[in-house]
């Protein structure tokens, strides 16, 4: 490992030696941060893989009822009866922080005018009646997926970013500085035996 | 905040969820889809996008991750799921963690 740049000298030991120590600390801080991380990020992975799971399949089954809504109508007609939706689904967007990391935290808001269909029931089958209700009721969950999803994407950068700064911490910085530390002392000692012996040779050059 | 929702795909299966209240962009294919994603990801803080859709954009996808909102998240298609939102999931779980707690396939 490639020691610092630094003139051996009493004034860097002490800077260095105050670094090391910032280190040391930092890397065992963000070293407890990653832990907690993962941890809560398991967690969170094995909700979203349910999540997801259920809607997938609750999504395909709303699908397949769709499917056979349109089938049994002519295809213009179920486009004039789906094209003026008459509710909005919106959404209560806010931040929260899981370890730093702001996430996003959604919630549906319900606005459901009159029964939800944006079209008379005698325009149109039961069937696509059924398929919307569905829809409409799968929201909420495909919502709390959009959030956990993104929750487990957002973690999952994170994690690996601390994981690079731990490492760089601990297998760069850290024996690097030690390294200069060691050296500087080194040097130091040096001098100062040099000092010495150089007194003794002057001393006995004076009994002379 | 108060923000609102969008689906993006291709096909009958997103026409749905225009009736239960989704903003819906029909686009026929990727190229169309990036277009439609980039102007509407200011205004709309929840996405939907189709999974045939969501995977040759798997690259452009991933600069919204960096910021909380918009969030956009792959639905399957009308073709039934094709396991890209698991995908999803594990390519996370690999770079996070570097081993696999949950699909146990590998």
């Amino acid at each position: 490992m490639a020691r610092l740049n630094v003139n051996p000298t009493r004034m860097e030991l002490k800077k260095l030696k105050a670094r090391h120590a910032t280190a040391v600390r930092g890397h065992k801080l963000l070293k407890d941060k990653s832990d907690e991380m993962i941890r809560r990020f398991t967690v969170i992975l094995r909700e979203t893989k349910t999540l997801r799971e259920e809607t997938e399949k609750a999504l395909a089954e709303v699908l397949k009822q769709f499917t056979v809504a349109r089938s049994v109508t002519p295809s213009f007609e179920v486009e004039t009866a789906f094209s003026m939706p008459t509710n909005s689904v919106v959404v209560d967007c806010a931040t929260e922080s899981v370890m730093g990391v702001d996430v996003p935290k959604i919630k549906l808001l319900e606005e459901r005018k009159g029964n939800g269909l944006p079209y008379a029931y005698t325009e149109i089958t039961a069937e696509a009646d059924y398929s919307v209700e569905q829809a409409s009721k799968l929201l909420p969950k495909m919502v709390a997926l959009a959030k956990s999803e993104k929750t487990v994407r957002m973690l999952a950068d994170e994690i690996e970013r601390n994981k690079r700064r731990v490492n760089a911490l601990e297998y760069v910085m850290i024996p690097q500085l030690e390294e200069t530390i060691k050296y500087i002392k080194d040097k130091l000692d040096e001098n100062e035996r040099a000092a010495v012996v150089r007194l003794m040779k002057v001393k006995t050059k004076d009994v002379e | 905040m108060i923000g609102k929702t969008a689906i993006v795909g291709n096909g009958d299966g997103i026409m749905v969820f225009k009736a239960a209240g989704v903003t819906t962009f029909p686009a026929e294919d990727e190229k169309r889809a990036r277009e439609i994603l980039r102007r509407i990801a200011k205004d709309y803080q929840v996405i939907f996008l189709t999974e045939d859709l969501a995977r040759p954009l798997k690259d452009f996808l991933k600069r919204f991750d960096e910021q909380p909102y918009p969030v956009i998240v792959s639905v399957p298609a009308g073709g039934g799921e094709s396991g890209y939102g698991m995908e999803v999931l594990k390519n996370a779980m690999e770079k996070a963690l570097g081993v696999d707690i949950l699909f146990h396939n590998d």
